[in-house]
């Protein structure tokens, strides 16, 4: 248990899957403009990631690892190769199936976030934590926890991002940095707030 | 067939706006991922910038090939399938032909699936246009990626290291020089600053970029 809960604290601020792991930085930092919508998609992400990093742990540990098959008579199949096309499989379908639920029982939240619904999908940090997840070969416990810590990660990371970008609408910011470029520069100076976590042992 | 109607000025401003006055990084905010991590090194940046434009050029022509095929409803499933096998492709022939590089940035490769000027433009333009026209779409959405990457790639290697492309341009103290290196730049952080300062360039030369305040 105490492993798990370390397992949390680490995804969530030491190894933050936006600002120490760079992924998922698109719609970060096109969603960030209100704190609202930063929320929703946060939401959203946290959701998705919840559900595809296990599933995809599963897929791997029972179709797609070297020796996976053995159950069906073929313990020396290995299909890894096959690893990304599945994990993307499965993050589109779920993003789809969000989609729908979303239009039909929250349509308000839908219209805000627009384009960005659909390209959760290519948000490399629901990829990302999926690869990280094999990669640091996790339980499937262990999978849970990490999906519900790295979306939660990334939540925290674009309300902080809009908490701050609201608060900026009141500073003279010069012609050409307004918008996108200055949220470039302050993300930047977040990231390295958040380097400050690396080497924190827990 | 819309072919007959093409002229090669409209497939010219189709390849050239994304480069200065439709930036997909600098305007359009996609695909910023892969652009902080792969610009520690020119070389990896300009296999990587290769990769892409293939990747969004093919992806682009193959989906608006079979656009008016696809239901609505199971878009995205069909339109990653499509770009995750082309970059399955990538990934062998990079492995085939440029080993050692392919091994330096094995995980980047595979995150094109996940770039989202990739399903960008499928979703914007491919959906909607014709085949010849969203390849030449592809190509100058990639092209437009590789413009920043390089650019943000040359700056980190020549200040952070003191050399482009592996070639010693600013002899570094380390090894004896006179140079002292910018240890920030090669931190993946400062992409962040060098792209903000490249799209302050880009919108100080191009005014009518500049976001309204609201």
């Amino acid at each position: 248990m105490e492993e798990l809960i370390s397992l949390f604290i680490r995804a969530v601020f030491v190894e933050n899957i936006a600002l120490s792991a760079f992924l998922g930085m698109c719609t970060f930092l096109a969603v960030s403009k209100k704190i609202q919508t930063a929320i929703g998609l946060g939401i959203a992400v946290i959701v998705v990631q919840t559900i595809t990093v296990p599933v995809n742990n599963l897929l791997y540990t029972y179709l797609l690892q070297e020796g996976a098959l053995s159950w069906a008579g073929m313990p020396e199949t290995d299909l890894s190769f096959l690893g990304l096309i599945v994990y993307i499989g499965v993050i589109a379908a779920m993003v789809q199936i969000l989609e729908m639920f979303l239009d039909k029982f929250l349509p308000a939240l839908y219209q805000a976030l627009g384009i960005f619904l659909p390209l959760i999908t290519v948000n490399c940090a629901i990829l990302g934590g999926s690869l990280f997840m094999i990669q640091r070969e996790y339980d499937f416990a262990e999978s849970v926890v990490y999906g519900v810590g790295s979306g939660f990660g990334w939540a925290l990371a674009i309300a902080a991002l809009a908490g701050i970008r609201e608060k900026m609408k009141y500073s003279d910011v010069p012609d050409g940095l307004r918008g996108l470029g200055i949220t470039f520069i302050t993300v930047g100076l977040m990231a390295l707030a958040f380097m400050s976590f690396s080497g924190v042992q827990l | 067939m819309t072919t007959a109607t093409l002229d090669a000025k409209e497939i010219k401003s189709v390849i050239t706006s994304p480069i200065a006055d439709n930036n997909p990084i600098a305007l359009q905010i996609l695909g910023v991922c892969s652009a902080l991590a792969v610009t520690g090194k020119v070389e990896t940046a300009l296999v990587m910038s290769v990769a892409l434009t293939v990747v969004c050029a093919f992806s682009n022509l193959l989906i608006s090939v079979i656009r008016s095929q696809i239901p609505s409803s199971i878009r995205i499933i069909v339109q990653m399938t499509i770009i995750a096998s082309l970059v399955i492709m990538v990934d062998q022939i990079l492995k085939a032909f440029v080993y050692e590089t392919a091994k330096q940035m094995a995980v980047y490769v595979g995150l094109i699936i996940t770039n989202c000027i990739v399903m960008g433009r499928a979703e914007a333009y491919a959906m909607k246009n014709g085949p010849v026209m969203s390849f030449f779409d592809g190509v100058g959405n990639g092209l437009g990626y590789s413009a920043i990457l390089v650019a943000v790639a040359v700056v980190r290697e020549l200040f952070g290291s003191g050399s482009i492309l592996g070639f010693t341009i600013l002899s570094p103290i380390n090894d004896g020089g006179w140079y002292p290196t910018n240890g920030l730049l090669l931190l993946p952080p400062s992409a962040f600053f060098i792209i903000g300062f490249i799209i302050w360039a880009l919108r100080t030369w191009k005014p009518a970029q500049v976001e309204e305040t609201n």
